[in-house]
């Protein structure tokens, strides 16, 4: 099964080692990953700004890139939901591209409901010693169902426990441009998410979108909070995020 | 109403640190949202209701001028009067001269947000006539000199204790903590100003076209004595609120109370249809519908319209994260949340409200909960295009959106951006991989830390692999 995989901007830029975890998990499922070297952004940074000519410049960069895959696969909720839900809104008066946009869309998958719901992963590679907390980020909840799978595939994590935190569909705040547009409302929302985390227990919260991670990550540090992880549920999955010397989680 | 809304980010950073707020706003989770989701799971069909739901509105929506003139005919072949009104002007300008018709000198209302945006009761009391609201929050809030801060429970943005305060200063009666009491006060205050007021004057949850009814829902008993006891009866109502039938509203019905209040059903449904008949004891002899339009045919036919599908329910903001955190007020308009952050610009100007659509994190918990199925974020998208279509928003965001778009569709470039940001980034991370300040990022640092990137891009890694 030839799969293409769509790292993401912000996974390319801040924490590619969520991308080599995603390769990992693929390719343990036993898929024949390519990773087109000239992909850079889905567009939804612009999409969302109200800047529909340039999403949809990009959308189009993205359907020629992986036009050809079996299937194409995003460890991120939102990018996903932006190729799935979005782009066939975004090309809908294009009808040549329209039906190989809708195509497109029908195989885009986020990374756990791949795993779990197409290639029905059986064990994964990773394994993790405490308890962890699952944040639903809103595009992947909302837009795409993913609420079961990641939690189904973090059950197969051997030694890993799972706590769930009170408010875990409730937004953190992120929202893109927003978090820098309108900051203080977006850190008092993720303020109120770093205290459910918080409550809960876990020792390391886990999510599926970079966004997410950077806004929570990013709260909790300024709040004093040092020791709470924040983890990507690929590198949880993979067995990759214990690697102190490129982890900025584990300090020491 | 005066519009505020460009003063959006100021108001709400004022909300923010305002402890008293915070606290009432909490409340809004627990009882709305939890009463909800336990409304929502005892339906055993509820997603066929909201289809159905949406389906209704929608059919209102494509004929509404034929909807519209059906009402018009059985609400006169019953004796009421319907007057149209375009502006918010026309509206006062019926009324007061509906007033001056019949004598009146005093008006009780019950609540109404048409009323609201028309600022109709400082163009009655201009007129010289008394005007008292008579739900228990508009009454609290017509004390307190303030706006609702939300379209069901106008007054969510006050404690209990500012309410005790409230009312010792302006009923000078001893000081009264317990809520029960405190509605007593308020109720036998009103009691009287039923029995002496000439004009009684409502808004409509819905307006049914087949028997030229309005409809009220309320919980307090106030609204059945504002239409009833009075002799003249004004009812103000937006053109969209038509329903085909009795049988929609039945339909309908199953999602507003549990929607706006977290009820299975409301205290009271008031139907009210004409006059007072020859043998009947009660009921106004004069009944009065304003049909309201301000803005919304504006809306009929574009990409905005199924926001005309909206009830009224007040879910989307009991479910929004950004209104859960700043309230109603710092919207600055009538209607605030994801409902108003769509209306608002669209009622009174885009230009007059350039954060609204922007001031949501898109999150969608909105357009899930909303009963009727209106997709809130796409419709503020689509006015963040029109902002950014006619040049409405700043010059430096919309040349770095350029920016952005020309780098990314160059991947040779855009990937050595993207190495020099990485290191950048990493290097002022410092030794605990914390950026604590970005410059021209202050929106984000100043009461968060930025992880810093690992310092290598995926792509360069990808490549020395393999
Ligand atoms: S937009 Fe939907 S959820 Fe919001 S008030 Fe209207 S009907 Fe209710």
């Amino acid at each position: 099964m030839r799969v293409g995989l769509f790292v993401t901007c912000l996974i390319d830029l801040m924490r590619p080692r969520i991308g080599f975890a995603a390769l990992r998990l693929l390719e343990a499922a036993g898929c024949e990953v390519v990773v087109p070297a000239t992909q850079t952004c889905c567009g939804q940074p612009g999409y969302n700004a109200g800047a529909r000519g340039a999403a949809q410049a990009l959308a189009r960069k993205v359907l020629d890139e992986f036009d050809a895959f079996e299937y194409v696969v995003v460890p991120s909720g939102s990018c996903a939901g932006m190729i799935r839900t979005h782009y066939p809104e975004l090309l809908a008066d294009q009808p040549a591209e329209l039906a190989r946009v809708q195509r497109l869309a029908s195989r885009t998958y986020e990374l756990t409901d791949f795993l779990l719901n197409v290639v029905k992963l059986e064990k994964v590679p990773g394994a993790y010693n405490g308890t962890v907390t699952y944040h639903d980020s809103c595009s992947g909840l909302r837009e795409l169902d993913i609420k079961a799978q990641p939690r189904a595939l973090l059950a197969k994590v051997a030694g890993l426990k799972l706590k769930e935190m009170n408010e875990a569909e409730t937004c953190c705040g992120f929202g893109g441009t927003f978090a820098l547009k309108f900051g203080e409302i977006s850190a008092h929302i993720a303020e109120r998410k770093c205290g459910n985390i918080s409550a809960s227990g876990a020792d390391a919260v886990v999510l599926g979108d970079l966004g997410c991670m950077l806004n929570i990550e990013g709260r909790l540090r300024r709040r004093g909070d040092m020791s709470t992880k924040v983890l990507h549920v690929a590198e949880v999955l993979a067995g990759v995020e214990e690697r102190p010397h490129i982890n900025a989680n584990t300090r020491g | 109403m005066q519009v505020a809304s460009m003063h959006f980010k100021s108001r709400a950073r004022e909300k923010l640190v305002n402890r008293n707020l915070q606290n009432a706003l909490n409340k809004l989770q627990g009882n709305f949202v939890r009463g909800r989701a336990q409304r929502v799971a005892e339906m055993d069909n509820f997603e066929a209701i909201r289809d159905a739901a949406s389906a209704i509105r929608d059919r209102v929506l494509d004929r509404l001028d034929v909807y519209l003139e059906e009402f018009e005919r059985n609400a006169t072949a019953r004796g009421a009067e319907v007057h149209w009104a375009e502006t918010h002007e026309d509206v006062n300008r019926i009324v007061c001269e509906l007033a001056r018709r019949h004598g009146v000198r005093k008006a009780v209302k019950s609540k109404s947000m048409v009323t609201e945006e028309c600022a109709l009761n400082d163009a009655l009391e201009a007129a010289g006539i008394e005007v008292l609201e008579t739900d228990l929050g508009e009454y609290i809030l017509q004390l307190a000199k303030e706006p609702p801060s939300h379209i069901v429970a106008p007054v969510v943005h006050k404690t209990r204790d500012e309410v005790s305060d409230l009312f010792e200063e302006k009923h000078g009666t001893p000081r009264k903590t317990d809520i029960a009491e405190l509605t007593r006060e308020a109720r036998e205050r009103l009691r009287g100003h039923f029995i002496s007021a000439d004009m009684g004057i409502s808004g409509a949850n819905f307006a049914i076209a087949e028997t030229g009814s309005t409809l009220i829902v309320t919980n307090e008993g106030n609204g059945r004595m504002v239409t009833t006891l009075p002799r003249v009866h004004v009812a103000i109502t937006g053109i969209e609120k038509i329903l085909p039938t009795l049988e929609d509203v039945a339909t309908l019905m199953r999602l507003l109370p549990s929607h706006g209040t977290g009820q299975s059903i409301s205290n009271y449904i008031s139907v009210t249809t004409g006059v007072k008949g020859e043998r009947e004891h009660d009921g106004p002899e004069h009944f009065h519908v304003i049909l309201f339009d301000g803005g919304r045919t504006s809306l009929v036919g574009t990409e905005l319209q199924p926001m005309l599908r909206c009830i009224r329910c007040g879910a989307c903001m009991n479910h929004c994260p950004v209104y859960q955190s700043v309230g109603g007020h710092a919207y600055g308009w009538v209607y605030p949340g994801p409902m108003g952050s769509v209306l608002t610009p669209a009622y009174v100007g885009l230009e007059k409200a350039l954060d609204l659509p922007n001031a949501a994190t898109m999150c969608n918990q909105c357009g899930v909960v909303c009963p009727v199925k209106i997709p809130l974020p796409d419709l503020m998208r689509k006015l963040r295009e029109q902002q950014f279509a006619r040049k409405l928003k700043p010059w430096t965001e919309r040349a770095a959106f350029g920016a952005w778009c020309w780098t990314a569709q160059r991947p040779a470039i855009y990937a050595a951006a993207a190495a020099i940001g990485a290191r950048l980034l990493a290097l002022m991370g410092g030794r605990d991989r914390l950026i604590h300040s970005i410059p021209l990022a202050g929106g984000w640092t100043a009461s968060r830390d930025m992880p810093a990137p690992q310092g290598v891009t995926f792509r360069e890694l990808y490549r020395r692999q393999r």
